[in-house]
């Protein structure tokens, strides 16, 4: 297994230099407290990197995936060739996707973040598409019957009763993507994938562990803080008993 | 100029991607000089390996966690267990996972078929589980009443209903699976992904050709799956519903 490089950041020569005594470092333990509380600021960079690949991603992949599903819901005939698109989108896995855009964007953070909205996209679709359509008909009824328009339905009605479907889906889409953007350094786009593959050297386990603890802890955060939106954005499933 | 010689030129529009095509078709000299890399013959090998590879580790995800999953919904136990398992599995960084077991336990295609199946596993857990679930209890009823068994209610009643779910997870877990063996090279089997990873070697057209076989490759799995769940579904289910 020679010669794999991946270009990430530089690393400094004191980057091994163990500082916390026992020669734990150097025997590559496999979890040196020391130095990582010596080292804690390098991991700021690319957590906030990583906040920004996954932010993007998905805010972008929420509002084009939403927007899909209220015209699939609005034509029905949209809906199967909607699916097929993102399913093939989301079966692609992200390292690919990554270099099949190296002809057109390069290598970047851009790259990354076109390939991480196009996962996401089908998780999403799919959700919002389904919490619309299981829409009780009585209800749309009498909608209807209130005088409602298309538009106040669908605003009004349809979407705030799909809410809790809504959710779940961006909580399924935002926490495969915190996990799936740590691939983003293979194609330059930062993150904490950089502090796992540190230089071209993939044997530091300490870096590796406390890179993937971020990427965990960043990751049941973001779940925590959409299940927690769902369920201030529909208070009235507290009423029910 | 027949269209035949004409067609070179064509595709040069494509640029990179006829490069790409190029390399798999004939491969090229390697960029450290000296050996031919790409070509039929490497991207067969490293094809076989990924297949392989993906094959025995959602085989073993399979076997682990599609009876459990089943059990676990047939009795209505442990809900928590395989909803968590599903979710948490989620959070699992593909890249840390595989780097760490390759710098703390070793390199190597046993450890790697194992942390390939631990992402196979949750999906397939969870949407086993759930597909019980959601079966019609009053169907479930009706197997007891004619004096089905456990075993027999399970496989006869209610995994043919829960196709579509169980199938859902295998599919999900496949993707995982086949996705991160595409980073196998790190921990020291050789699959398409080192056209990816080993861009010293191959150059930018050996890693867009890398980027377009493990493509094609997901997508392949995934249409036979797909394939598979449409002959496992009992006829009934597939009148009127898309999936």
């Amino acid at each position: 297994m020679t010669g794999i490089v991946v270009a990430t950041g530089q690393v400094s020569e004191d980057f091994f230099r163990d500082r916390s005594g026992g020669g734990c470092i150097e025997e590559n333990r496999l979890f040196c407290p020391g130095w990582v509380i010596e080292n804690a600021d390098r991991y700021l960079g690319p957590t906030l990197e990583h906040l920004l690949l996954v932010g993007s991603a998905v805010i972008v992949g929420f509002g084009l995936a939403f927007w899909l599903a209220v015209l699939a819901h609005r034509h029905r005939w949209l809906s199967s060739p909607f699916l097929a698109a993102t399913g093939i989108l989301y079966t692609i896995p992200s390292i690919s996707f990554f270099f099949l855009l190296l002809p057109l964007t390069g290598r970047g953070m851009l790259t990354a973040i076109i390939a991480l909205t196009a996962f996401s996209l089908q998780i999403i679709f799919r959700n919002v598409a389904t919490g619309l359509r299981n829409v009780p008909d009585s209800v749309r009824t009498a909608a209807v019957g209130m005088g409602l328009t298309g538009r106040q339905i669908l605003w009004r009605i349809e979407i705030p009763l799909a809410l809790p479907e809504i959710i779940a889906g961006l909580r399924i889409a935002t926490v495969s993507t915190v996990a799936l953007a740590t691939l983003a350094v293979f194609a330059n786009g930062g993150g904490l994938g950089g502090e796992i593959i540190v230089g071209s050297n993939i044997t530091f386990k300490t870096g590796i562990i406390v890179a993937g603890s971020i990427a965990i802890v960043m990751a049941i955060a973001f779940d925590g803080l959409l299940l927690v939106a769902g369920k201030i954005l529909s208070p009235w499933k507290r009423a029910t008993p | 100029m027949s269209i035949l010689e004409s067609l070179p030129q064509t595709l040069a529009l494509f640029g990179p991607f006829t490069d790409a095509f190029d390399f798999v078709v004939s491969g090229r000299e390697a960029q450290t000089g000296g050996v031919q890399v790409g070509g039929p013959g490497q991207v067969l090998d490293l094809a076989t390996t990924q297949l392989e590879v993906t094959l025995l580790a959602l085989t073993v995800a399979i076997v682990l966690a599609l009876p459990l999953g089943l059990a676990l919904g047939h009795f209505g136990r442990g809900e928590f267990l395989a909803v968590s398992i599903g979710n948490g599995g989620r959070a699992i960084p593909e890249l840390a996972l595989i780097a760490l077991m390759a710098a703390a336990i070793g390199v190597g295609m046993v450890n790697l078929v194992v942390a390939l199946a631990i992402l196979g596993i949750p999906p397939i857990l969870t949407n086993a589980y759930v597909g019980i679930r959601q079966v019609d209890r009053s169907v479930v009823e009706a197997a007891r009443g004619m004096g089905m068994g456990n075993l027999a209610t399970i496989l006869r009643v209610e995994l043919p209903l829960a196709v579509p779910l169980v199938m859902g997870g295998i599919r999900t877990s496949a993707i995982n699976i086949v996705a991160t063996a595409t980073i196998a090279p790190l921990a020291g089997i050789l699959t398409l992904g080192d056209f990816i990873i080993a861009r010293n070697v191959y150059g930018d057209t050996g890693v867009l050709a890398g980027a377009v076989l493990v493509a094609l490759m997901a997508l392949t799995i995934e249409a036979t799956l797909a394939a598979v769940q449409w002959g496992l579904t009992p006829r009934a289910l597939k009148s009127g519903r898309a999936t």
